[in-house]
């Protein structure tokens, strides 16, 4: 049995007009952190614990540093888009729920922004 | 219309706890116990960048029993996080969908994460 009408079908946006990209772009993010993934537990396992020395050069090295932001910047943004969903699911006053999805998109990008000056700032020696 | 008599599909509470929805929730909570992780991983590069002073009283806080607890359960939770994701993108993929599929994997995901867990901070320990 069919109820989707001929144009939904061929606009293949599913029942609320939008979200396929959403959906996609949690998956692809997903993907890239799998394939950081063993460095990423091989950067905390030599960070946890070492001195500010030891960790500022493990982070300068380029290659530690370019995947660090490269990592910090997936994440922040896989999590902002679960936590929408999660927001969306659970909060049922249409204004806090705005309010919040906001409040997490801005705090990605904020907390983004600041990483990714940090790490450089220690990749770069200044 | 009348909404009061009709059929209500099993409430949360009444309904067994199952492996299948209780790893399914968890997947949820996990997630957020990493978005808020990630916030404690900002403020560590932003101490680390911040010179030695501003990174040791960062380690005095996550040194503390409380903050070691805090980081056992998000290495714990991002395990779990990692491997039931690949066991998500495997079902989005069509993979493990029957009965017998869904509980091998959700009996793989909590033992690796355990194990994963309990590898990485001997590593670190050592």
């Amino acid at each position: 049995m069919k109820f989707r009408n001929p144009l939904a079908t061929a606009r293949n946006h599913g029942s609320a007009g939008d979200g396929v990209e959403h959906w996609w772009a949690q998956r692809f993010s997903a993907i890239v952190m799998l394939v950081l993934a063993a460095w990423v537990v091989y950067a905390l396992v030599s960070v946890i614990g070492a001195t500010h020395a030891e960790a500022s050069s493990f982070l300068a090295q380029p290659f530690n540093a370019a995947l660090a932001i490269l990592f910090l910047a997936t994440s922040l943004y896989h999590s902002r888009l679960g936590l929408q969903v999660v927001i969306e699911d659970y909060i049922h006053h249409r204004g806090l729920e705005l309010a919040l999805v906001l409040l997490v998109k801005v705090g990605a990008l904020v907390g983004g922004v600041l990483a990714v000056v940090a790490i450089l700032n220690i990749a770069f020696g200044a | 219309m009348a909404t009061d008599n009709r059929p209500l599909s099993p409430h949360l509470q009444i309904y067994r706890p199952q492996l299948t929805s209780v790893l399914s929730i968890t997947h949820r909570f996990t997630g957020i116990i990493l978005s808020a992780g990630l916030i404690a991983v900002v403020l560590w590069v932003i101490a680390l960048a911040s010179g030695p002073e501003q990174y040791d009283r960062f380690l005095a806080v996550a040194s503390h029993p409380a903050g070691l607890i805090a980081m056992v359960v998000w290495t714990l939770a991002l395990f779990y996080h990692l491997l039931n994701g690949i066991r998500h993108l495997l079902w989005d993929a069509g993979w493990l969908l029957d009965l017998k599929g869904a509980y091998a994997s959700g009996y793989m995901v909590v033992t690796g994460a355990v194990l994963l867990t309990a590898l990485s901070w001997w590593e670190v320990m050592t």
